[in-house]
């Protein structure tokens, strides 16, 4: 490796190197605040390395990682994702767990796990990054050790995840075995040719399947809302937008590159998941009387709308891709910063129940309208980000001619409206007898919601410049 | 600018009045009512200084700016007679709205002017967007600040109705948003150039293929707002349910912004395919107007039996656009005005009933006009005005719609034209039920207030105006009523079709 790699590598050092320092540190000190403040040091410290390795665009560092636009763009997401869920977590910590310095090494593994995958050019790789992020997200998850829900939750997403895993493998095997390569760059134009051979096709539906397992695509979406419900809420945030953004974004490249979506059984395939996940996600929400639950079979749903560019291809297709994850971003930290200040005025666990947002508008005012806008940019209104990101996906579907699937995802659109308005009603209509306490967040939560209300409002009203950016980190893609 | 400052004043002052409500609860009405006010003498302020036919293109104002130049979006307002119109309704029934709800809204005193005046700025946006993306922000808009109006001061069902209304405006909306995009890279293909601008589309007017599908997206979420029969289940609920502010605007306001699209962008944006559906259309129309109005007859509740009659009047606005002739035309413009003046003011005259007897049931009510006479004789006005008597504005209206169908459809205008005898009855029985008959449960409560009396004095002299001297209406509208004529009387002729 060369002294660009090294540059060009910054970010990824820097936060691969930062776990095992605080890891290290955590052991003499064992000081929530010293963790909490070197992780988001650490983290800042990445982002501005970002900025670094954008000169040194496109290149490859070894066969594994490829740092380009693309990269450095997804990169940049999830470490401004991981900074507002750790700007969450202090306030929680301090309410329900006892030694909370660890949660913060493991963030930062995520985050390595997370940035790896967003990097990765090459099947070793994204397997790594893979199981990185998996193993953090297992400790992660049951990090609330008295609690059963969160330790049945973390079982249940190892078993799951080491499904996934295995799946996975299996899958990478029968494409290396048939073609000979784990490299995107050697398989992306003999898969493009198309003329597959069986052996190729299942194990790319396998590979296939282990996304779906990962993303929570129906009916691989079993595990979502129970590890939804049962981590601590910061961690939830975590799953829902560092993780799915790191894993959509290997997705897009793979599928892009590849051009899988120009093969009639993968497209029939991918066809069928964002029905199904559409469909399922939002019939099953409509049913649920907890909002973690809700706003875990929502992210079904909108992995499903999100397949539909995927199928979409070309230019718009990806960069559409890339706005709505931005938006998504956003708007689930908002939501779910919401849910963990209730749930850290209360000692007794998560917030999580409808009637416990019952009166919310009275009880606090701003955290109920944040996270009314945060619903309703999940649903697609305008003057928040949400509405432009459907918007921006429905019209790649217009343009590839996909009107099934549109029809569909309108469909579920305006299905999906009558939950997350009942949320809304719990808020400012519903009348609750229990007494309750009046939720006041942390300086830190606070920052993390004024900043993810600030970039739903902002590209609700003025969208360009996040349109620009997702067509010039997405533009290897259009051919 | 002006545009502009139309569509933001509500908004801005709504959301003044939200800040101040933790001090003092009058001040929050009086701000609210101010900047009601203020719009509304803004918008005569345009009607009177900039003639009405102004430039070739028949535009009075415009406005137009680059958003997001990505998409071909741009931030493009403009105002024709047709729209101007509407803004000044709009402005009128915004002020009253405020007005009618100082004594009525207690809780939530700020929050409710708040999502009304938005529900107004969303409303004025409606008639005034020229771009397709720009229109539909407004048209959602419109959808969350209704949702909250009716959810939270409505009435004793209201979760229902609220939600009934949204799922049903919503998704029919995102049907409208698939057309509109469809219709976008359509005109993209077409001719190269990828804009949501109305006038650049509807320009070159390039039919394809799927005319038929992009302009039923439109078509259903008009349809729906108007609203057309077989759609029209979430009015009746919503209009009962809402609180009287919330069923004047939907009444007066929401339902025309469905008469406002089919003939700003369903007709002319798809001439052929719109001749296609003519008839069907109009027989939906006359379908709407008898089962409304035979609905109307069998309530037993004040507020909904006027919610049916509004499914009545709104089947000829129907009939009427899709009839196409200029008499036609004139017509529906003068309904959609008089329809929003007239059940606007039955709406509010419930309230006043409700607020005074707390009910609105027909067993219940009766002989209120021994204690409340002058309640009663703006009751007779309002509800005379409803069936479609001579000197008032429906009268115009309608008389002039069926005149203009008789020459395209004979039948269609004999069938319709028995809305008026079903008119009669359910006015009628509405009088009868109400304020004539004996007095058995022994209502003893208070006439109408100077307020009150004030608000619907003005709602009087406007639907007798309508009704006497219709003609600066006329004028006003002639030029922009062109244009959609054209479209649709072309019968699937592109060549003869003129633009604007």
């Amino acid at each position: 490796m060369t002294g660009t790699d090294y540059m060009a590598l910054l970010p990824l050092l820097v936060i691969g190197y930062a776990g095992p320092v605080l890891m290290t540190l955590i052991a003499f000190w064992q000081s929530q605040k010293l963790a909490y403040v070197f992780t988001l040091v650490s983290i800042a410290a990445a982002f501005g390395a970002l900025f670094l390795t954008v000169p040194h665009a496109p290149s490859s560092v070894t066969p594994l990682l490829q740092v380009d636009l693309y990269s450095v763009f997804f990169s940049g997401l999830i470490l401004i994702a991981a900074f507002l869920v750790t700007l969450l977590c202090p306030q929680y910590i301090e309410m329900h767990v006892k030694r909370g310095a660890a949660l913060y090494v493991l963030i930062l593994f995520a985050v390595l796990g997370m940035m790896t995958l967003a990097a990765s050019i090459h099947f070793v790789s994204f397997f790594l990054g893979l199981e990185i992020l998996s193993v953090s997200l297992y400790g992660l998850i049951g990090y609330t050790l008295h609690s059963k829900p969160s330790l049945e939750a973390a079982i249940k997403y190892l078993v799951l995840a080491a499904t996934a895993s295995a799946l996975l493998l299996f899958g990478i095997a029968l494409v290396y075995s048939e073609l000979g390569s784990l490299d995107f760059r050697v398989l992306a134009p003999i898969l493009a040719e198309g003329h597959l051979t069986l052996a190729t096709l299942f194990g790319l539906m396998l590979i296939v399947a282990a996304f779906g397992f990962k993303l929570a695509f129906a009916p691989f979406h079993m595990w979502s809302p129970d590890v939804y419900q049962g981590s601590p809420a910061p961690v939830t945030a975590m799953i829902a937008t560092g993780s799915k953004v790191s894993v959509f974004a290997l997705l897009l490249r793979f599928v892009s590159m590849a051009q899988l979506h120009m093969n009639s059984d993968i497209f029939l395939a991918l066809t069928v998941l964002a029905v199904l996940s559409m469909t399922a996600g939002n019939l099953l929400a409509l049913m649920q009387t907890n909002v973690k639950r809700i706003l875990a079979y929502s992210s079904i749903a909108h992995m499903g709308y999100l397949i539909i560019p995927l199928l979409a291809g070309g230019a718009q297709g990806a960069s559409s891709i890339t706005f709505y994850l931005v938006s998504y971003v956003a708007t689930v930290v908002a939501a779910f910063g919401v849910v963990v200040v209730l749930s850290s005025s209360l000692k007794t666990g998560d917030v999580e129940n409808l009637d416990d947002y019952k009166g919310l508008a009275k009880r606090n005012p701003v955290l109920a309208a944040i996270m009314t806008l945060a619903l309703l940019s999940l649903t697609g209104i305008p003057l928040t980000s949400g509405f432009f990101a459907k918007l921006y996906i429905f019209s790649a579907a217009v343009h590839s001619g996909l009107w099934l699937l549109l029809i569909v995802g309108a469909i579920n659109t305006g299905m999906s409206a009558f939950y997350y308005l009942r949320v809304v009603y719990a808020m400012f209509g519903g009348e609750t007898d229990k007494e309750q306490a009046v939720p006041v967040p942390g300086s830190s939560s606070q920052i993390a919601l004024v900043i993810s209300s600030a970039i739903i409002l902002f590209f609700g009203v003025y969208p360009v410049p996040l349109i620009y950016l997702a067509e010039v980190v997405t533009k290897l893609f259009s051919r | 600018m002006l545009l502009t400052l139309i569509i933001i004043i509500p908004a801005l002052g709504g959301l003044i009045a939200w800040m101040v409500s933790g001090h003092s609860k009058p001040a929050v009405r009086w701000i609210s009512l101010l900047a009601c006010v203020v719009d509304f003498l803004l918008s005569i302020y345009v009607w009177i200084t900039f003639p009405p036919n102004g430039g070739q293109s028949g535009l009075i104002l415009e406005q137009n700016n680059s958003w997001i130049p990505q998409f071909g979006i741009s931030y493009h307002l403009a105002m024709d007679g047709f729209s101007l119109l509407l803004v000044v309704l709009t402005g009128l029934l915004g002020a009253i709205a405020v007005a009618i709800s100082w004594n009525e809204i207690t809780e939530k005193v700020g929050s409710f002017h708040f999502a009304l005046l938005a529900l107004l700025s969303g409303v004025m946006g409606v008639f005034l967007a020229y771009d397709l993306v720009l229109f539909y922000f407004f048209w959602e808009l419109m959808l969350i600040p209704m949702y909250f109006l009716i959810a939270l001061w409505g009435h004793e069902n209201r979760i229902y109705a609220a939600v009934k209304f949204f799922i049903f405006t919503f998704l029919s909306g995102v049907f409208m948003l698939l057309a509109i995009i469809g219709l976008y890279v359509a005109h993209g293909r077409a001719t190269g150039i990828y804009t949501f601008d109305y006038l650049t589309i509807l320009a070159s007017a390039a039919s394809n293929p799927y005319s038929i599908w992009l302009m039923l997206g439109f078509f259903v979420a008009f349809a729906v707002k108007l609203p057309a029969v077989p759609i029209h289940s979430w009015l009746p609920d919503a209009h009962t349910e809402a609180p009287t502010a919330g069923s004047l605007i939907l009444a007066g306001l929401l339902l025309k912004t469905g008469a406002y699209g089919i003939m700003r962008f369903a007709i002319p944006l798809f001439p052929s395919a719109s001749s296609d559906i003519r008839t069907a259309a109009m027989v939906i129309g006359t379908v709407g107007v008898l089962y409304g109005a035979v609905c109307a007859y069998s309530q037993r509740d004040f507020k909904r039996m006027v919610a049916y009659t509004s499914v009545s009047h709104m089947g000829f606005i129907l009939i009427g656009a899709y009839a196409g002739t200029e008499m036609a035309l004139q017509g529906v413009v003068i309904q959609i005005l008089s329809h929003g003046i007239s059940t606007g003011a039955l709406f509010i005259m419930a309230g006043i009933i409700q607020e005074r007897t707390h009910t609105r049931d027909f067993d219940k009510l009766g002989g209120l006009w021994a204690t409340t006479p002058k309640l009663g004789g703006f009751l007779l006005l309002f509800a005379l005005a409803s069936l479609g008597l001579p000197a008032m504005g429906n009268f115009v209206g309608e008389f002039l719609i069926l005149m203009g169908t008789y020459q395209v459809s004979p039948v269609i205008t004999i069938i319709a034209s028995t809305g008026f005898v079903f008119s009669a009855v359910y006015a009628l029985k509405l009088l009868q039920m109400s304020i004539y008959g004996k007095n058995e449960n022994n209502w003893d409560v208070k006439d109408l207030n100077t307020r009150e009396i004030v608000t619907l004095a003005l709602l009087s002299i406007v639907i007798i105006w309508l009704g006497l001297f219709p003609q600066p209406i006329f004028n006003t509208a002639k030029q922009s009523l062109i244009a959609i004529q054209q479209s649709v009387t072309s019968s699937g002729d592109q060549e003869s079709r003129v633009i604007r």
